[in-house]
Formats: C-alpha cells, sequence, structure tokens
C-alpha cells in the first residue's frame, strides 16, 4: 500500500469518528432521563464523574476484571451495564486514531525512503485564481488548495499526534467512563485529533490556519465540557478570545506573506525565501521582520507565551485527559510547530528571532516562579507546560530549530504522562485537586505513582530521561548558539532548578509523607483501571526512552545512529550549514562543564523540595509567612490576570461599548431622533403659521367682508313695505338733489 | 418570457392567489406559502442551471417598454452576482414561512401574503435594468417589510415600522433625484443604456456633477447597507420585526444596498467612487470595531445581531472600496455568507423567543441542557458568524481582508480588529444563553428542535459548510462580474470619465 498517497485519510478517520460520534452518538450512549441540573444549585455532573454514588459502579468493573482482560485493547466492554452500544464508542473513536497512526508510521516509513524526504498531496483548490498586484507591483495570482505536505518535521508532529493521542483516548474510555455524555466528549477529542492532523500536514499557511482555528474550537469545546459551571463556561470562553487576538495577528502575517511573496505554500515560501533574492534583515526591521513578528504573535496565543500565556492555567477547567492531549502535548506546540515551519522566514529575520528568544526565555522563568506556590495539582503542571513551551521558544530564537521539535517531542511523553498521572491521582481521590488535602499516596495508588516518578524525573532533567537530553540541548544552544547569550542561558537554568523543585513539591505533596485525606474520600482510593494504568506505563517508557534520539555530540561513546532526530529533520530546516558553521565555536570542556551544572542544579532543587515538603513541612510554611508579598505576588499569578480584566476586559471591551453604546443611543441615534423632532417641531410651527397667519388671514378678510357686510345687511329686512319705503326715500333723495343743485 | 420572469413573476402571483385564500383557514394560507415559495424556489435553481457560468455579461434578458412617455422599460437580467442573491431570496422565502408557522397567530392569511410579496419586491430589486423599474422595486419592497413590523412586530413596532420607512425613503428621494437628473441627461432609464453612453464618452459627466450623482446614489444605499452612521433604524427594526421579517431584513434587504453600491455607484461613478474611497473606507473600518464593541453590550439577543450586522456589512463596504478583485470578490461572498449565517442567527433567536417569549439575554442560561440540538445548531451559526474557517464567513472575510492588504495594509489592522471582537460578544452571548445552571423557567420552557424546525435549519447549515469548504461552486461566477465592474471602474482614475475602448465590445455583448 502506497500510504505516501493516503496521507489525506489520516485526518480522515478521526474525521469520520467525531462525525458519527456528534450525529448519531447520542443514540448509542442514552442519556439519563434526569440529565443534568435537576435542581439549580446542585451540581449535577461531577467533574470526575466518580462521587460516592459512582462508587458501586467502580468496584462492578472491578467485579469483573477479566473483561478488561479479554481485549486487545482494554477499551471494552468494561461498562456495558450503561448501554449495550455504548462499548461502541470506545471501539470506535481510539480505534480511528490507532487507524490514523498506523497510517502515519506507514507513510513515515515509505518518507525515510525517498532520497528529498517531501512528498506533497493536493486534493483540490479552496480558493484560486484571484490576481493581484504584489506590493513590488508584480502580478500574482491568489491560490490556497486542499493539500497535504508530509516532510520530516510534519512526519514527526503526525506521529506525537496520533500515537500519544491514541493512548490518551484509551486512557479516556476509563476515566470518562461514568460521566455523562461520553459520546460527546470522544466526539470533540476525535475532532480534534482531526483539526490538529489538518494543522501538521496542511501544506500551505491557510490551511494551517484551518487547523489552528478547529483546535482552538475544540479546546474551547471541551474546556466548556462541563459547560453548567460558570467557571468552565469562563475559561472556555477566555481560551477562544485569547487565541483569537493571537490569531489576528497570525492572519495579518499571512496577508502580508500573500501580499509580498505573493504564495502561502510553504514549499513556495521557502522557495522564494531561500532563493537568495532576501537577504537578512540585520539592519533593522524590515517588512520580513514585521511578517514574523505578527507570525510569532500568533504563535504566543496558542502556545500560550507571555503576554497571552493566561488562557492555559484557566484551560485546566476541562477533563483531565483534554489538559494531557490538547494543553499539554499537541494543541500548545502549535505555535512552535509553526514558527519552526516558517524557519526560513526567521531565518532570515535575526531581530525577531531575539524577540522569540526573549520571550521563551521569559515565559519559562515567569511560569516556572508561578508553578513554585500553586496547590492545584493541575495548576502546577499548566504552569510547568507553560514553562516548557517558553523553553521550546527559547531554542526556536536562538535558531536551534530541530532542539525545539526535539524538546516538543520528549515534552509530548512526560507532560502527558504527569497529567495523565495527576488525572489518575484525582480519580482516586474522588475529584479533590488541592495537594494539601493529598499525601501519602504512594501505596495505595502504587502504578501512578512509580509513572508520576518517572514522569518527574523525566523533567527535572536527570541524565538518562528523555527530558535531560532536549533540555540540556536547548540549555546548550542558548549558551554557544550565534543568536544566543550567557544571559538567556542563565535564565534556562534557573529556571531548571524551578522545574525540578516545583515537579518534587508536587511527588511529596501527593505522594509522599503524612496522609492528609479526609477520612471520607480516604475510603475511596482505589488504583485506577488497567486502561488508565496501561498507557501511563507506556508513557513511562517513552518517557524514558525518546530522549536516546538525541544523545549530546559529546557522548562520543554513542555513534550517530543515536542521534537520529537532528539528522532527521535536517533538510526540514535547511540547517545543516547553519549548524556546521559554529560548531568548533566553544570547546568540550565547555559543554561538559555546563551540562554538569545542569545536573547538578536539578539535584540540588529536588533535594530542596524533598528536604521542604518531607523532612521538614513547616520550612514552607515560615517561609510564606515571612516573605508574604512575594508568595503573595506568585500565589496570585503577578496579578497578570486582574492587569488583564483590569485594562482589556472592562476596560476597553466593556467600558468601550457601554460608551460606545450610550454615544449610539443619544449622540447618532439622537442625531436622527433629533431631525425627526426638528421636523415634527417645524410642522407645528408650519401649522400654528397655517392655523393663524395665513388661514387668519383667510378668516380675517372673510370676518372684514362680514363687518362690512353688516350695514348692508340691517338693510336686508325682506319686507316690501320697506324696500317700497327705501325705494321712495332714495327716489326723493335724488329728486331732492337734482332740485336743489 | 424567460425563466427569471418567471422567478419574479411567481411570488407575484402567490400574493394574488394567497389573497384569495379564506380567512377562516390559516393552515391554507401557511401551505400555500410553503409550497409556492419552495416551487420560487426551485425555479431559481433552474435558473442556475441554465446560467452561463463562462459569460460575465448580463443573462436572461428581457426588455420591454413599459411607459412611453417617459421612456420607462420593464427590462430585467441577471449576472452572476444577481444570480445568487435572487437564489438567496428565493432561499429564504420559504424558510421564513417554515418558521412562521406556529409563532404567527394573528392575521395569519395576510402575514404570509406580505411575505410573498416582500419576495417580488426583494428579487425585483436585484434583477431590475432599467433605474425607474430599480427605483420602482426598491421602494416597494419597502411597503411588505413595514406592514410585517408594523403589524406583526413588538411593543415598539410603530415606531420601529416609521423609522425604517421614513430613513430608508429619506435616501431614496436622494436616489431619485439623481435617477431623473441621469433621465434629463440621457432621455433614457436603461442602466445598460446610460453605461455604455458613458463608455463610448456620448455621455460625459463634469466632475461636480459626478460626485453630487454618485453622493445620491451611494447614501441611499449607505442607509440600507447600513453604513455608520446612518445605522440606527436597524437595531430598532430588528428588535421589533417578528421573527421571519428580522431573517428577511437581515439577509436579504441588507444586501440591497451593498448590491447597488457595487452594481450602479461604481460602474456609473468610477471617479468619484475612487475619489471618495477613502472616506468611505474610513467609515466602514468605524463601523466593523464600532458595532462590534456596541454589540458588546447589548443585553437583548436581536440588537446584538443587529449591531453584529453593521460590523459585518462593514466588511463589505471595506472590500469592495479596495477595488481589488479579491476585495470585490470577498465583499460579495461575505453579502451572501452574512444573508446565510445572519439569517439562521436570527432563526436561532427566533426558536428561542417561541420557546421562552423573551429577547433579553438575562432570561436564559443552562439552555444547552435542555436543548441541546437548538445549541448545537446555535454554536455552528455563531461559529460561522465569527468567522471559523471550514464555515462560510471565514472565506469572505479572509478575501476582504486580503483584498485591503494588498490596497493599504493599516487597513486591514484596524479591519482585524472587529475579528477579534467578533468572538468576544458572541461566545459571551452563546455562555449567557446556553451554558450556566439551568433555571426553572427555562427548564419547563424548553423543548429540544422539532421537524419543521429542522427543515428551517438544516438548508443554512448545509449552506455553511458548503460555502466554507468549496467555494469554487460559487465563487468563479461573481468573480467574472467583479473582474468586469473593476474594468470599468479602471477607467481614468483622474476627474474624468472617458472610454476604455477595450470595453465597449463587452459590455455591447452584456446588453
Amino acid at each position: 500500500m502506497n500510504f505516501l498517497d493516503l496521507i489525506w485519510l489520516i485526518p480522515l478517520f478521526p474525521l469520520c469518528g467525531a462525525a458519527l460520534m456528534l450525529l448519531v452518538g447520542r443514540k448509542l450512549d442514552p442519556q439519563p432521563p434526569s440529565d443534568v441540573a435537576v435542581a439549580p444549585g446542585v451540581e449535577p455532573i461531577y467533574e470526575h464523574g466518580h462521587d460516592h454514588e459512582h462508587v458501586p459502579g467502580q468496584g462492578h468493573s472491578h467485579d469483573h476484571p477479566h473483561d478488561d482482560h479479554g481485549h486487545t485493547h482494554d477499551h471494552g466492554h468494561v461498562h456495558h451495564h450503561h448501554s449495550p452500544l455504548k462499548f461502541l464508542v470506545s471501539l470506535i473513536c481510539p480505534g480511528m486514531v490507532l487507524l490514523s497512526f498506523i497510517f502515519s508510521a506507514g507513510a513515515v516509513w515509505q518518507l525515510s525512503q525517498l532520497p528529498h524526504r517531501v512528498h506533497q498531496v493536493i486534493q483540490f483548490t479552496w480558493l484560486a485564481g484571484l490576481p493581484f498586484h504584489m506590493a513590488n507591483g508584480q502580478l500574482a495570482t491568489f491560490t490556497a488548495d486542499w493539500g497535504f505536505l508530509l516532510d520530516p518535521l510534519s512526519s514527526v508532529m503526525i506521529l506525537v499526534v496520533t500515537g500519544i493521542g491514541f493512548l490518551i483516548h484509551v486512557y479516556s474510555t476509563g476515566y470518562m467512563a461514568h460521566d455523562n455524555g461520553y459520546y460527546r466528549f470522544f466526539g470533540y477529542l476525535n475532532l480534534f485529533v482531526f483539526f490538529m492532523l489538518m494543522l501538521v500536514l496542511a501544506n500551505n499557511y491557510l490551511l494551517l490556519f484551518v487547523g489552528w482555528e478547529g483546535v482552538g474550537l475544540c479546546s474551547y469545546l471541551l474546556i466548556g465540557f462541563y459547560f453548567h459551571k460558570k467557571s468552565a463556561g469562563d475559561a472556555g470562553k477566555k481560551a477562544f478570545i485569547v487565541n483569537r487576538v493571537g490569531d489576528a495577528g497570525f492572519v495579518l502575517g499571512m496577508l502580508l506573506m500573500m501580499s509580498v511573496l505573493g504564495t502561502v505554500r510553504f514549499t513556495d515560501v521557502n522557495a522564494v525565501l531561500r532563493s537568495g533574492h532576501y537577504t537578512p534583515e540585520v539592519a533593522g526591521f524590515g517588512v520580513l521582520s514585521v511578517m514574523s513578528v505578527l507570525m510569532f504573535f500568533g504563535a504566543t496565543g496558542k502556545s500560550a507565551q507571555f503576554p497571552l500565556y493566561v488562557w492555559l492555567p484557566d484551560a485546566m477547567e476541562g477533563p483531565t485527559p483534554v489538559s494531557a492531549l490538547i494543553h499539554a502535548a499537541t494543541m500548545v506546540t502549535a505555535g512552535v510547530y509553526m514558527v519552526a515551519r516558517s524557519s526560513a522566514l526567521f531565518q532570515l529575520t535575526p531581530h525577531t528571532s531575539s524577540i522569540v528568544a526573549a520571550v521563551g526565555a521569559f515565559t519559562a522563568i515567569l511560569a516556572a516562579s508561578i508553578a513554585l506556590v500553586q496547590n492545584d495539582i493541575k495548576r502546577v503542571l499548566a504552569y510547568s507546560t507553560v514553562s516548557q513551551l517558553g523553553y521550546m521558544f527559547l531554542a526556536l530564537g536562538v535558531g536551534a530549530y530541530w532542539v525545539a521539535i526535539f524538546h516538543l517531542f520528549t515534552h509530548a511523553f512526560f507532560k502527558a504522562l504527569l497529567f495523565l498521572g495527576s488525572g489518575s491521582v484525582i480519580h482516586a481521590m474522588s475529584g479533590e485537586q488541592d495537594m494539601r488535602r493529598m499525601g501519602g499516596l504512594k501505596n495505595k495508588i502504587p502504578i501512578t505513582h512509580w509513572t508520576m516518578f518517572v514522569g518527574s524525573v523525566a523533567i527535572a532533567g536527570i541524565p538518562g530521561l528523555a527530558g535531560f537530553f532536549s533540555k540540556d540541548e536547548i540549555l546548550w544552544q542558548a549558551y554557544s548558539s550565534p543568536q544566543g547569550s550567557q544571559a538567556l542561558w542563565a535564565v534556562g537554568l534557573v529556571t531548571a532548578g524551578m522545574t525540578a523543585f516545583y515537579m518534587w513539591r508536587l511527588m511529596n505533596m501527593t505522594f509522599y509523607g503524612k496522609s492528609r485525606v479526609t477520612k471520607e474520600v480516604e475510603s475511596h482510593i482505589h488504583e485506577s483501571p488497567v486502561s488508565m494504568t496501561g498507557p501511563l506505563t507506556v508513557l513511562a517508557i517513552g518517557s524514558v526512552l525518546a530522549g536516546w534520539l538525541g544523545v549530546p555530540k559529546l557522548w562520543t561513546l554513542f555513534g550517530e545512529g543515536w542521534r537520529s532526530f537532528e539528522s532527521w529533520l535536517a533538510p526540514a530546516f535547511a540547517s545543516a550549514a547553519v549548524e556546521a558553521s559554529k560548531e568548533g565555536a566553544h570547546d568540550a570542556s565547555t559543554e561538559w562543564i555546563l551540562m554538569g551544572v545542569s545536573v547538578a542544579i536539578a539535584i540540588i532543587g529536588i533535594t530542596v523540595a524533598r528536604y521542604f515538603y518531607h523532612h521538614k513541612p513547616e520550612i514552607p510554611d515560615s517561609l510564606e509567612k515571612s516573605l508574604k508579598p512575594l508568595h503573595g505576588l506568585l500565589y496570585n499569578k503577578w496579578y497578570v490576570d486582574e492587569v488583564y480584566d483590569f485594562l482589556f476586559v472592562n476596560g476597553l471591551c466593556k467600558g468601550g461599548g457601554l460608551a460606545l453604546g450610550a454615544f449610539d443611543r443619544n449622540v447618532v441615534d439622537g442625531g436622527v431622533n433629533g431631525a425627526g423632532w426638528l421636523t415634527r417641531f417645524t410642522s407645528r410651527i408650519s401649522m400654528w403659521w397655517d392655523k393663524w397667519i395665513i388661514d387668519g388671514a383667510v378668516r380675517f378678510s372673510s370676518f372684514l367682508v362680514k363687518m362690512l357686510s353688516y350695514p348692508v345687511c340691517i338693510l336686508q329686512t325682506g319686507r316690501v313695505q320697506a324696500y317700497a319705503f327705501f325705494i321712495l326715500v332714495g327716489a326723493m333723495a335724488f329728486l331732492g338733489y337734482y332740485v336743489a343743485r | 418570457m424567460n425563466l427569471l420572469t418567471v422567478v419574479l413573476a411567481l411570488p407575484l402571483a402567490s400574493f394574488l392567489i394567497a389573497l384569495l385564500l379564506p380567512r377562516s383557514s390559516p393552515q391554507a394560507s401557511r401551505m400555500w406559502a410553503l409550497v409556492s415559495s419552495v416551487a420560487t424556489f426551485a425555479a431559481s435553481l433552474g435558473l442556475l442551471a441554465w446560467f452561463d457560468r463562462g459569460f460575465a455579461g448580463e443573462q436572461f434578458l428581457l426588455d420591454v417598454p413599459w411607459v412611453t412617455s417617459p421612456n420607462i422599460h420593464f427590462a430585467i437580467s441577471a449576472n452572476g452576482i444577481s444570480l445568487w442573491l435572487v437564489i438567496l431570496s428565493t432561499l429564504l422565502t420559504p424558510l421564513c414561512v417554515l418558521i412562521s408557522w406556529n409563532s404567527i397567530q394573528a392575521r395569519v392569511k395576510e402575514f404570509f401574503a406580505f411575505l410573498l410579496l416582500l419576495e417580488f419586491g426583494l428579487v425585483g430589486v436585484f434583477i431590475a435594468q432599467d433605474l425607474f423599474l430599480f427605483f420602482v422595486f426598491w421602494e416597494f419592497s419597502l411597503v411588505p417589510m413595514y406592514f410585517l413590523i408594523g403589524i406583526w412586530g413588538h411593543e415598539r413596532r410603530i415606531y420601529a415600522a416609521v423609522k425604517f420607512f421614513l430613513y430608508t425613503m429619506a435616501g431614496s428621494m436622494l436616489m431619485l433625484t439623481a435617477i431623473i437628473y441621469l433621465y434629463n441627461r440621457t432621455g433614457t432609464f436603461s442602466y445598460p443604456a446610460i453605461l455604455d453612453m458613458l463608455l463610448s464618452g456620448q455621455l460625459r459627466l463634469a466632475p461636480v456633477e459626478q460626485m453630487l450623482l454618485f453622493l445620491a446614489f451611494f447614501v441611499a444605499f449607505a442607509i440600507k447597507v447600513p453604513l455608520f452612521p446612518l445605522h440606527t433604524w436597524l437595531p430598532d427594526a430588528h428588535v421589533e420585526a417578528p421573527t421571519a421579517g428580522s431573517v428577511m431584513l437581515a439577509s436579504v434587504m441588507l444586501k440591497m444596498g451593498c448590491y447597488g453600491i457595487l452594481h450602479f455607484c461604481l460602474p456609473l461613478f468610477p471617479a468619484a467612487s475612487r475619489t471618495c474611497a477613502p472616506w468611505i473606507v474610513v467609515l466602514a473600518i468605524i463601523g466593523i470595531i464600532y458595532g462590534a464593541l456596541v454589540a458588546m453590550v447589548q443585553p437583548n439577543m436581536k440588537k446584538l445581531v443587529a449591531y453584529s450586522s453593521v460590523s459585518h456589512l462593514g466588511f463589505v463596504v471595506l472590500g469592495i472600496f479596495t477595488f481589488t478583485q479579491m476585495g470585490l470578490d470577498g465583499a460579495v461572498y461575505q453579502m451572501l455568507n452574512h444573508g446565510i449565517s445572519t439569517g439562521a442567527l436570527f432563526i436561532g433567536v427566533g426558536l428561542l423567543y417561541d420557546r421562552r417569549h423573551s429577547l433579553e439575554i438575562k432570561d436564559y442560561g443552562g439552555v444547552a441542557t435542555a436543548a441541546p440540538w437548538l445549541s448545537t445548531m446555535f454554536m455552528i451559526t455563531m461559529l460561522a458568524s465569527i468567522g471559523l474557517p471550514v464555515l462560510n464567513n471565514f472565506v469572505g472575510e479572509f478575501l476582504v481582508l486580503q483584498g485591503t492588504a494588498v490596497a493599504n495594509y493599516t487597513w486591514t489592522v484596524y479591519a482585524s480588529i472587529g475579528v477579534i471582537l467578533s468572538a468576544c460578544y458572541m461566545l459571551w452571548m452563546y455562555q449567557r444563553v446556553f451554558f450556566g445552571e439551568l433555571g426553572p423557567e427555562v427548564r419547563s420552557h424548553m423543548p429540544d428542535m422539532k421537524l419543521r424546525e429542522w427543515a428551517a435549519v438544516v438548508p443554512l447549515i448545509v449552506m455553511m459548510f458548503w460555502m466554507g469548504v468549496y467555494s469554487q461552486s460559487f465563487l468563479p461566477p461573481v468573480g467574472k462580474v467583479n473582474a468586469r465592474v473593476l474594468g470599468q471602474t479602471q477607467v481614468n482614475v483622474p476627474f474624468r470619465v472617458e472610454l476604455a475602448p477595450v470595453k465597449r465590445a463587452e459590455v455591447a455583448r452584456a446588453r
């Protein structure tokens, strides 16, 4: 089978799953009649669906453990007591993603056999044939197709999306088993995978944007999955709108690209930019720099970088598998992918690259500092994600594109693992997320503990596990690359120490020490079903092994085969020359020392956390008291949300809206109504004039006539004798006159 | 007598027959309105089938003398743009019949009769090629809408209806003056003939003359669009109108203005159009941002959607006055998109109103729990309206923005603010209406979609996806006409109208 020409099928599978679920899912998984919100104030669906009344159901599945083992994949008949057809949902949706994974793996294998490792499939034209004049006056044609591009970069992404995505789907069959809207959840999740695959497989920016907005939509839907909760609705809306701000930047960048370069197809853009016609904009901020800054602004939205990172921590309102899949492993890396995809552009714009590196480093340390003091287990991980994404941008900014993707790759494993592990903890704790009410869970949920232990070691950067390889490479590149600096390296190093600290704080507060669990919850603590621990185990293995694809060059013991990640991606970034030019700038001993320092700081972080939260739990409390302002600042996330609320939400949007609304009613419409009033006023005056002056004149003249006629009227008596008398008098008067004359 | 005449005559005939139906049987009126409007729609699809997509000029020509002195002809024809607008009108009429089925209980016969009459007027506006005939249809379409608002509207219906009528009337008087002036200069009302005279140099308009004529036409159209600051009749008319009235008003009537600008202002007064373009663009951009900000704080759903229309139609005007192929194509596409998605939004609001009898956002909450399919439908519509890719509005908005970026990048930056804000007000409204706890009043009044309501909504949803994914089904004929219009406006931007000889043959053929 020629998988390469079938890459358009890869996103299509999950789309079918999504369509099926969203159209007929309700039939497969009928909702209980007393659906939700039976009475106001009573929360009907519990976040994790494992509250007390659900526990018997849970026990039920434990009564039939063979059910779990009777299937190759553990999504199966476990929950058949809900609906005879519900298992179809758990079969179809993960199955569709598995199919995508198989097709992806096949396509990537075949891609590796091609000499140039690029394969493009164009399905049909989306927008075509619109002529326009480019900025330089040349006539160009606006075209955007529905086309797919498989190259080393997108192949890494599709493997991560479908591979990790499949594991998380499997996990969800266990995690979401008792939730209302099971089919809806899987429908959205499959829809997400579809859009994410569109994003990474698109062959042009416009189609990438389709996936980009699509994943944003799914994120919105899944964050707001428990939409009856106001906080969930708010968080979903916030995520969408903050992303929208970034998207506007992305769109503006894309529009500028079309106006200047005349195309948005990746291969053409790269060809134009690498043709030598454009030289790096070293001197100042040229049009390419504007373009790349706008695109990067888009990336800060989706990938939660300063100043647009504020939505990601709130996004934890969604179910935990969503946090793992969308808000840790895949969607939030879209910005990293997009910048890496535009490497040709960013290579020409050193100023933007510096901004990218600075923003990345700043976000990394900012988020890590907030993570130090958070008590919600998922929030710690959320800020950790923001911080790790900062690392990726740091790598992108110093021109180490492959390292950014490498960290994206390893991070997908250990962060998905940590989130799913925290989900398993929350599941065990009947929905409790506050670490202050956990502790001593190690022996009660051993698989969860050990897998999370591996994840924490991996993210902390202990040699041998995935996080070490990628993070150390980033730190080294930040130090040694021509665009790097010692300051960037130092920030990265401090962040690494913080990372180790907050992760071990999390581990200690959750798994070790004395239990602070309430009695009520304690009795229900149980290890999760195989459908959940299975993916955890697989991800733990991945968190160990994934890093060995990019062993440091320094470890000469290992051959080139251990560094295949870099060579695999090399054609995508055309970076071989760049890499070669900076080799030898620093000697091996420096690199050894830096590596030693970064490992040391990780160990220090772990030790301090262990000491603080295990041996001397009173220290953090006393520190919190003595450093109250600082703690308050960190605990309240530097008050960034409050500032944004004040400036943008209430100030600009609502305030501006209210002011303009009043303006509209009173001034604009006031003008109209005023004109109406004026017309009526004029007509009143006219009426008055008409009645008193015009008509008055008429009536006056008639009055005058009447008045004048009055004496005459007196004569008109109608009596013949009187007339005869008048005639006589008149005749005599005439006669008298003539006689007298 | 050709197919286009049939499409025009059918609604009129249906109206006359509707008048003959007995008042005692409202069901007969409903059925008749449905059957006849579906028949009209079918006929308009026939139009589509016979339409020659390769030809940019006017098709289905019919030209018969109507009045000998002054020389008025009954001249109609359709091109690649008006064809879609006619189909939009004929598509929405049956849907309006469906959603008014039960919600209109008083004077049922008259209501549906007026709806059919409205369809007649709207179709006429888009196909009239004689300026006087155009004016007749333009004014004529006001009458049924005036009654729809004034009789079947809400509390302040009389105020809204009068305001709507007078506002539009004020603009049309200017247009009538301009039309008569043109008649005095040329001796004909025939639009193609006047165009020909302009292009052949027979008719030369002095700069001041051209500017005044342009403004007279433009103000009439701008009121209808509506362009900031001439928009205040719109929120009132929408809020007070019955659902079907709002749908027809937003989806089709507003397009009369956009169509007028594109079809008359640009080709007749190219130089004046280009001279005024920067000013108009500024108004359009103000409208985009202003409409969105004002929509944000509206407590009334219909008012919110009405102000969102001000914002969306700002994009249309912006696109037209970029004088680029992409801008014009995007503007026309945006006209159709707005017809589909805002029509669907008003239908959604109407469905909510039918259930809960309130348009105030604060009276809702938790609807998604009680009526999931209604919420889904509204969600898709909302997403289309805020320009999510794969749905229709995105294509139009993107083309307009791309056209603007080519013309003047600064404009694009401002216009894109509207794209952000649209998400804010729509999502905020959606959250307050559909998410959250389900209150007792909402729960007891919120059955999910019925079959009849599905029938009214599904066609629009299908169109949203179709137009969003495969715009090639719609855009090529539009692009051809726009290329012609652009060619006509290319004539000598310095303020003198002279002949561009190449275009003569084409226009002659178009006649």
